[in-house]
């Protein structure tokens, strides 16, 4: 009697600590706060920069989008620019023709639109290695891009000009100087952020990254690993689908370049540069990205992609284990510092 | 007794090699059968087929009446076929707590949930952690997977299949490569299985073999070679040939 009351104990302490310790990973720990705080702040800070700001900020959320592929799915892709692109032009078509005004809706329908379009190729990319799912990637985008290139309703090479923006919810109009502009993108990127946190913390989330480790395994022990795939895929085309829109809507022009290889390769760039596999890294990246891009195309205008390909080489040679091994103590202090500030609300609380 | 799992003229070639070749097995309901053999004699291969990992160049599996040959590996784990593997497959990113988290809670049918957070359900935390308990792993159910000294991984490894509560087990050499000291773990977690879950074991240790199994298939290049009870198999001159000849031979 005695010990079993002792071992229910025991078991109880067990699951207490299993619990506390699966509550952890999805905390919100100090940096992240920050983080957003400051990109809060930005919108008061940096009146003037609101233009590039904005670009930053939809780069961020194209680059999340890779990083739900390849950072939790291990999904590798040289062409994503092909669902950047789609939802560019959807986003466009919709307010051009007047099909959807309001442009939240029109944002919305453009990322289903691009969830179908990213629905339907998945299927392209489950079977093989990685070699053949960066082809297949790539020839996907450089098709839609040839597409876009033809018709006539997307404006060829063109583009599509001639697109008027209605007020978002028929109230905030966009200004030339973007400030309405980078606080919609803003406010879209935090809130597709935190689906994208909540959707990396669940069940789901652990299962691809289960299947990114071990395939064979994660199918051994019932995961439908070729569902997560496309289930993942689907939900990253989506969210570069309202990046594009986002382009469009923030520029009222979409041209052939939202479909172009490079921005396929900017984007991966991004990722290795801010790394992958804790969502911050394609926002973190963007940013250096652009404020590189800015700072070395000032520098020397010419030979401003000399040196991003250099710094590319530097991080892939010198390896991001090595980075992320210096930066592992800042790590660690942030998480004690997480769990102190938590254990210490609770205390109160 | 029912068959769970039966096989008819299962075959796998790979190339010119035959590494299964019209094997007929039967499996009986909560039985402790063992699969011994040479290396290389194909033991893995029907695993493989048996699971879904490989698909058969010819003939079919049952289970308990039912062709699953041409099913899916998930599929068959959710039919209630589990398995280990002889060379470890874990996730290496992962700690030994959300690993058999992952099972439960597929088990459970949550494993596609993407709205709630990871440990949310008490049922998958409390039976993620009960297995944990049972393996001797709880105190290191934090620790990445890859950390784990040996011993611990291929625990996990067991451990991970058990968490899928399957009515069939296929444990290709659990005890392979690890201490004495903590086989006993192992062996005694399959032994205190439920009676009706059925068992099908890979071992080499023969000692172990003739301890657990109420049943022995040979296996010699990629054919069944003998079947019977264990005393039967130990007295069989051919099966005497095969493993004393073998090593008369080397
Ligand atoms: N994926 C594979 N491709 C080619 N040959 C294989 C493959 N898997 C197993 N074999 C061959 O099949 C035979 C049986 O292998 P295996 O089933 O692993 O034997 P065992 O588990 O009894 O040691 C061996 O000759 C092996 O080389
Ligand atoms: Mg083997």
């Amino acid at each position: 009697m005695m010990a079993a009351e002792e071992s229910g104990d025991a078991s109880r302490t067990l699951v207490a600590q299993a619990n506390a310790a699966l509550a952890a990973r999805a905390r919100w720990s100090p940096l992240e706060i920050a983080f957003w705080l400051a990109a809060a702040a930005s919108i008061f800070l940096f009146p003037t920069k609101h233009l590039i700001l904005t670009e930053i900020a939809i780069l961020g959320l194209f680059a999340l989008s890779l990083d739900l592929l390849l950072g939790y799915a291990g999904i590798v892709s040289l062409g994503h620019a092909a669902f950047f692109g789609f939802g560019a032009y959807a986003a466009g078509l919709l307010a051009k023709y007047h099909v959807v005004n309001e442009p939240v809706l029109a944002l919305l329908a453009s990322g289903i639109a691009t969830m179908l379009l990213g629905f339907v190729t998945s299927f392209l990319v489950l079977r093989g290695s990685d070699l053949t799912r960066l082809m297949v990637t790539l020839g996907v985008a450089l098709v839609l891009r040839e597409i876009a290139n033809r018709l006539e309703i997307t404006g060829g090479a063109d583009g599509l000009q001639g697109i008027v923006m209605d007020p978002i919810l028929g109230r905030f109009s966009f200004d030339i100087y973007g400030h309405v502009a980078y606080v919609y993108s803003l406010i879209m990127l935090f809130a597709l952020f935190l689906v994208a946190r909540r959707i990396v913390n669940s069940p789901f989330g652990l299962s691809l990254r289960s299947l990114k480790g071990n395939p064979l395994r994660a199918a051994a022990i019932g995961i439908h690993v070729n569902g997560r795939l496309v289930a993942i895929y689907t939900i990253a085309a989506g969210y570069a689908g309202i990046a594009g829109a986002l382009l469009t809507q923030t520029t009222q022009f979409a041209s052939l370049s939202v479909l172009d290889f490079e921005r396929s390769a900017d984007v991966l760039l991004i990722l290795i540069i801010g790394g992958t596999g804790y969502l911050y890294g394609g926002l973190i990246g963007a940013v250096l990205f652009k404020l590189m891009q800015d700072w070395l195309a000032n520098l020397t205008p010419q030979y401003w992609q000399f040196w991003i390909g250099l710094i590319l080489v530097i991080i892939v040679l010198v390896g991001r284990d090595r980075i992320t091994r210096t930066t592992d103590p800042i790590r660690a202090l942030v998480q004690r510092a997480t769990d102190r500030v938590w254990s210490g609300v609770r205390g109160s609380g | 007794m029912a068959l769970v799992l039966q096989t008819v003229d299962l075959q796998k070639r790979f190339g010119g090699i035959v590494a299964t070749n019209d094997v007929s097995l039967s499996i009986e309901k909560g039985a402790r059968h063992a699969l011994i053999g040479p290396n290389g004699a194909g033991k893995t291969t029907v695993i493989n087929l048996l699971t879904g990992v490989l698909r058969p160049t010819g003939g079919r599996i049952l289970l308990e009446g039912e062709d699953i040959t041409d099913l899916e590996a998930h599929k068959r784990v959710h039919l209630g076929i589990a398995r280990t593997f002889q060379i470890n497959q874990l996730f290496p990113d992962l700690t030994p707590l959300e690993t058999i988290g992952l099972a439960v809670s597929e088990r459970l049918g949550m494993g596609g949930q993407w709205w709630r957070l990871v440990g949310s359900k008490s049922a998958v935390v409390e039976q993620a952690v009960e297995v944990l308990d049972r393996f001797h792993l709880a105190d290191v159910m934090h620790e990445r997977t890859a950390t784990l000294p040996y011993g611990k991984q291929r625990l996990v490894e067991i451990a991970l299949a058990i968490a899928c509560r399957p009515n069939v087990l296929l444990l290709d050499e659990p005890a392979a490569g690890v201490p004495e000291a903590e086989r006993h773990d192992i062996l005694a977690a399959v032994a205190a299985l439920p009676k009706d879950v059925t068992v099908l074991l890979i071992e080499h240790d023969m000692d172990l073999v003739f301890s657990f199994a109420d049943r022995i298939s040979v296996l010699v290049n990629g054919e069944l070679f003998v079947e019977g009870a264990p005393e039967d198999v130990a007295r069989d001159p051919r099966v005497k040939a095969v493993y004393l000849g073998e090593e008369a031979d080397a």
